[in-house]
């Protein structure tokens, strides 16, 4: 009875040390939130404009948008940069995932791999964009002296014109900035692992090929799977690296959907409204995508238990006929 | 068959140094580039734009460089304020947050805390054109403030602590600490804190890196030059009154790395250690 009143008591201090986080979040979040869905259906335009009124047709930025040409190749851009960086991300780190947590064999100076390799992830996104514009230069600039040299090429190449090598390059930075994190995340999944399972697999004589396949892999999914969302969320509001390395050109090859905004809004037009939807129509994009792959992370889990279960009855079963017997 | 398989063993040991020691190349070239260039005068750079060794430009590129708009103290001044006011609130709010999660039984503590898993990944770019609008109604442009206040409310920084508070909390401490006449917000700030100190650094490092990097929304919110931060400084750069001056860029680009590469290679093992523990959350 003493313990039930003094829980009561304290309860309102879990208000109280709750109220900055509620009223920051309402404020700052929230209501730019509402406001922003409540502006993709205004007329709010221009600088200094204060005549807001929502549309006759409040869908009508909606519709602007989906059939701006420009926006529907933000889209494509978005999805096509972040694909092309994500695979080589999350191949290569899984392949230094296995290395670096292989059993028989420790590699030297693996913590100083590591500190490199994660390096670029915590560069300033702004200054990366720009010193790869530079890197990238066109007649003269390292990368087609390296090439040069080389004798990969025997012409400078405008790195900065074609559609194919401007969206490449942003792909490439995307994935040499991201690669290191994920690899850091799997090792951290791989050294999670139950070790008793390796070392079973290891007195069974299974090879570390056959251990990663068939151990480490499967255990990692819940982990690449939870890469794969928060990528993709990432992926979707690129804005920092096409923004800078060619400012969404050349012919908007490289116009993510958030630059696509950002141009909307800010950059001499003002079109707040139209800019709101996009960003609207972005969120809805970020949120279907991020369900869908919940649903399959969460249906593979069921699958998985139940298979589980499944066996688990039928070891009872046959142990039970044994005691029988 | 044994020495065929110990060769097999060899070739594929050097695969992997091969393979590693070329990444941390491809990791260092850029900055070693951008290092070296920054010391090289155009002229050198033109002739030959991979320089491995350093020259002797280094201060001709700086005169050129400040002779211009990119003014690195004031960037790195406005960073360091946003950075660190940001830091500091995103830490200390969502420990406190966390707490009241964790130490109190409260109605509605369960639907709050799937409230914050709910808006755990909401994007703020989402929500930019309606939080510029607002900011240009009251007039907070060209303000430091709504880039440091927002930090208050991280719903995944809440959550990161209350795992931490959860497994590291003896609910036994504050019982005495009450009996002791101990006063709840006091029994918070003395007793709870120190103990989540290690989570408090591993996040602090994160938001601070994060926030130092933010490119967004400074962009939109800062239009005077005695505002901006280092990442709208360097997107000055990118600009045409540095167009033939390649050193002054590189230089410019290497002073906003430079703090960064700093901080990282003396912390490099918690970093690295922090990116773990934030994988392990889930």
């Amino acid at each position: 009875m003493i313990m039930r009143r003094k829980t009561i008591s304290y309860a309102k201090y879990g208000y109280i040390f709750s109220i900055p986080f509620v009223l920051t979040f309402l404020i700052f979040s929230l209501y730019p939130l509402l406001y922003t869905v409540l502006i993709g259906f205004t007329n709010l335009r221009g600088l200094g404009f204060t005549d807001i009124k929502v549309l006759e047709q409040p869908f009508e930025n909606y519709k602007l948008i989906l059939n701006n040409p420009s926006f529907q190749k933000s889209l494509f851009n978005t999805l096509y940069i972040w694909v092309v960086g994500f695979i080589p991300q999350i191949s290569l780190a899984l392949l230094l995932t296995a290395w670096f947590t292989n059993r028989n064999f420790k590699v030297k100076g693996q913590g100083a791999f590591k500190v490199l390799i994660y390096m670029p992830n915590i560069i300033t996104a702004a200054t990366i964009a720009i010193l790869f514009h530079t890197l990238f230069g066109y007649p003269k600039g390292p990368i087609n002296d390296l090439f040069l040299k080389m004798g990969w090429i025997d012409s400078p190449l405008n790195f900065h014109i074609q559609t194919w090598t401007a969206r490449g390059v942003v792909s490439f930075i995307q994935f040499w900035t991201w690669y290191g994190n994920t690899m850091i995340v799997l090792i951290a999944g791989v050294l999670g692992i139950n070790p008793t399972l390796f070392e079973a697999a290891e007195i069974d004589g299974a090879s570390p090929r056959q251990i990663f396949f068939k151990i480490t892999l499967p255990r990692l999914k819940t982990i690449i799977l939870y890469t794969l969302v928060t990528s993709m969320v990432g992926g979707m509001q690129v804005f920092d690296i096409p923004k800078l390395f060619l400012l969404g050109g050349p012919d908007n090859a490289t116009l993510t959907l958030n630059v696509f905004i950002y141009n909307q809004a800010f950059s001499g037009t003002y079109l707040y409204n139209r800019a709101s939807a996009a960003s609207m129509i972005a969120f809805l994009i970020i949120v279907i995508l991020s369900a869908v792959m919940f649903r399959i992370l969460r249906d593979k889990d069921a699958v998985l238990r139940r298979k589980w279960e499944r066996e688990e009855r039928r070891r009872q079963r046959v142990e039970a006929r044994e005691v029988n017997a | 068959m044994n020495n065929s398989i110990r060769t097999s063993r060899t070739i594929s040991k050097t695969i992997v140094y091969v393979v590693c020691i070329f990444l941390s190349l491809l990791s260092l070239f850029p900055f070693w580039m951008m290092f070296m260039n920054a010391t090289r005068s155009t002229f050198e750079i033109q002739q030959n734009s991979i320089g491995l060794l350093p020259s002797k430009f280094l201060l001709s590129n700086w005169k050129v460089l400040e002779g211009k708009s990119f003014n690195p103290m004031i960037g790195f001044m406005n960073s360091m304020i946003i950075s660190a006011g940001a830091t500091i609130g995103a830490v200390y709010f969502s420990s406190l947050t966390a707490y009241a999660l964790v130490a109190y039984t409260w109605k509605l503590r369960q639907p709050f805390f799937t409230f914050i898993m709910a808006v755990l990944m909401l994007p703020a770019q989402v929500y930019s054109i309606g939080f510029y609008q607002f900011m240009y109604q009251i007039h907070w442009t060209n303000n430091l403030l709504p880039l440091i206040l927002p930090s208050i409310a991280a719903p995944a920084m809440v959550f990161f602590m209350r795992q931490y508070l959860l497994a590291t909390l003896p609910l036994d401490i504050v019982d005495s600490a009450r009996i002791d006449g101990s006063k709840e917000f006091y029994t918070f700030n003395r007793i709870v804190l120190p103990i989540m100190k290690p989570a408090m650094a591993t996040q602090a490092i994160f938001t601070f890196v994060i926030k130092w990097n933010e490119f967004f929304l400074p962009l939109i919110l800062l239009t005077k030059k005695e505002r901006y931060t280092m990442p709208i400084m360097v997107s000055l750069l990118r600009g045409d009154i540095y167009k033939t001056e390649y050193g002054s860029v590189y230089l410019g680009l290497s002073l906003t790395v430079l703090p960064l590469f700093v901080v990282y290679f003396l912390l490099a093992k918690h970093i690295i250690a922090g990116v773990a523990l934030g994988a392990l959350k889930e």
